[in-house]
């Protein structure tokens, strides 16, 4: 477990240099103690972007690895539960109405995609559950159709509301991780940190859950309780990062199973692997967004839609052949 | 009542580890009740089986006795003191359940599954310690598994896995194993083994261990006590010489056509 979470922040640490250094113009670090340009560039956009990126692939990968040992499904994760698609529709509706205002300090539109995110995972659970047993292929089917709906009431709403709204909500539905200064960092994070220390809290519970959730009872575990404070956590941590970045998909699928693959099936060694590299790997997903058309920037959810359905049908396949043996 | 009088001459003899009283259980209010009134008194060293027919509330029962489940009514009493009293990962130090077979999704090894049982005695923050892997190799070589450790679960046979979670149940290191159809996916030289090793636990150790089981031929001589429900209540208890009768059974299963009889030393059951 040292060795692997070590090795991870080596890789955190390499991913971070190089995304920092990317971009349409490449920073040359020796110019930051003289060009003032440079500077501003840096500290002002790059740096906070990078960071961004980290906070936000660090928290779906997390999520990711939650969910599916909740749910003791492979496949689960923000995307393919509806959640991230609940939270965009939260996020849709502050928008469009206006709500770009702060309740207490805190930007509206962080606690409508909470609550949109939250209310996803709610309709997605009890659509899936039948007495003690969650049916997989509901879950996901439950998923995917919530995840349509909710993408219909975005395109509703943007029917209605004016262009510069619409556009704005647009941006929410492909993911992006536009960002200057800290501020909104800052903000983001006053939400994630109890996000994060909550699931981290419940690695060891998780890990038993996975297995199944009798067992987990039986060793000690108070499931729904356990259960409960997952949910939570989750859905503020996407709520959050849906509501800044947008619907960036399946780095809670791909990042955990790389973990799985290197490190094994312990939950209580996927989770912090996974934030570590959740967090490398969206930095350097979003340097390639940046880089990769010369001029302009592609949206950061399509580099990792297009590298996670692959990951995805792979899964899923490989789950098949395991049901069939 | 026959059965009131069996419960007492159970109670009666050595110290009772596990005791329900009166206990009921609906899965959500507004449900039927699954138990309804069921009592029963397992004796400390002892192996006893729960029978009786599906829907019978054996599952429930022993959900209820290992406090997966609470009762909406009654008391399950373990080692003299109220069950709910006792903090979930102190009870888990003492009573293991073992629910039946699930075939598990993630492949994790056999190992892993087993050290899971060792959680009641880990704190949050720590994996488990060379201690804990002898404790789990040792559970593991007690079924006879030894081999299976490096194995992934998921692709393991229903018999292996049924071994796994049983050597993840002794790796609580409990007084009192509570086992769910644990036979139920297991082949004819399997069942065999399953009870041997339970026998060999009990003498060994002086584990307790109650188990729902459909198997009325592995009860006698292995066993020794038999609990018998019929729509949610305890209705006969006893050796399996005392349960497994003609009349016993007609009016546990509703089924006057079950025949018990002895021969070879054993009791063997059937309906005709």
């Amino acid at each position: 477990m040292p060795r692997a979470l070590l090795l991870l922040a080596l890789v955190l640490a390499v991913s971070t240099v190089v995304a920092l250094w990317a971009g349409y113009a490449p920073i040359a670090f020796a110019d930051l103690s003289g060009d003032e340009m440079a500077r501003l560039l840096f500290f002002r956009l790059r740096l906070p972007r990078v960071l961004m990126a980290g906070m936000v692939g660090a928290s779906l990968a997390m999520v990711g690895a939650s969910l599916q040992a909740l749910f003791r499904n492979p496949l689960a994760e923000p995307l393919t539960l509806g959640v991230s698609g609940g939270g965009a529709l939260g996020a849709s509706i502050a928008i469009a109405f206006g709500f770009g205002a702060k309740v207490a300090g805190v930007p509206f539109i962080f606690l409508a995609a909470f609550a949109g995110s939250g209310a996803a995972m709610l309709v997605v659970y009890r659509l899936a559950r039948t007495g003690a047993v969650v049916m997989p292929g509901a879950l996901l089917l439950a998923g995917v159709v919530l995840n349509f709906v909710a993408a219909s009431f975005v395109v509703i709403i943007q029917y209605f509301t004016d262009y510069s709204r619409a556009l704005q909500i647009l941006r929410w539905t492909i993911g992006s991780l536009d960002v200057v200064g800290f501020d909104l960092i800052w903000r983001m994070l006053l939400f994630l940190v109890p996000g994060w220390i909550t699931l981290a809290l419940m690695a060891r519970d998780l890990h038993l859950i996975a297995l199944d959730e009798e067992t987990a009872e039986s060793l000690g575990v108070n499931v729904r309780r356990s259960e409960r404070l997952v949910y939570a956590a989750s859905s503020l941590i996407v709520g959050v990062t849906v509501a800044v970045g947008g619907t960036i998909g399946f780095v809670g699928l791909i990042v955990p199973h790389a973990v799985r693959l290197l490190f094994g099936e312990d939950v209580r060694v996927i989770l912090p692997c996974s934030f570590l590299l959740g967090a490398a790997f969206l930095m350097l997903a979003d340097a390639v967004a940046r880089t990769v058309l010369g001029v302009g920037e592609l949206p950061v959810g399509a580099i990792t839609a297009l590298a996670g359905g692959p990951v995805f049908l792979w899964l899923l396949r490989r789950q098949q052949r395991l049901a069939a043996m | 009542m026959e059965h009131a009088t069996q419960l007492r001459s159970a109670t009666a003899g050595a110290g009772v580890l596990l005791e329900a009283r009166e206990l009921s259980f609906a899965y959500a209010a507004g449900l039927p009740e699954v138990v309804r009134g069921a009592s029963l008194a397992l004796r400390r060293g002892v192996l006893a089986a729960l029978i009786g027919a599906n829907g019978s509330g054996k599952s429930s029962l022993i959900r209820l006795l290992g406090g997966i489940a609470r009762p909406s009514r009654g008391e399950v009493l373990f080692d003299g003191v109220p069950l709910r009293s006792i903090e979930p990962r102190a009870r888990a130090r003492r009573i293991a359940y073992v629910p039946q077979a699930s075939a598990g999704v993630f492949p994790l090894t056999a190992l892993e599954v087993v050290l899971m049982g060792r959680s009641p005695y880990t704190s949050r923050f720590r994996f488990e310690n060379e201690r804990d892997i002898t404790v789990a190799r040792d559970a593991l070589a007690a079924v006879d598994a030894a081999h299976l450790a490096g194995r992934s679960v998921t692709e393991l046979s229903g018999g292996e896995r049924q071994l796994v979670a049983l050597a993840r149940a002794l790796a609580q290191e409990p007084e009192c194993l509570l086992l769910d159809e644990p036979s139920a996916a297991l082949d004819l030289k399997h069942r065999a083994g399953l009870v041997r090793h339970l026998g060999r636990l009990r003498d060994e150790r002086g584990i307790t261990a109650l188990i729902v089981t459909h198997d009325l031929q592995l009860l006698d001589p292995a066993f020794d006590q038999v609990f018998a429900m019929r729509d949610g209540a305890v209705v006969a208890a006893g050796t399996p010489a005392e349960v497994l009768r003609d009349e016993v059974l007609a009016a546990v299963y509703a089924d006057e056509h079950v025949r018990a009889r002895q021969a070879f030393g054993r009791t063997f059951v059937w309906s005709e």
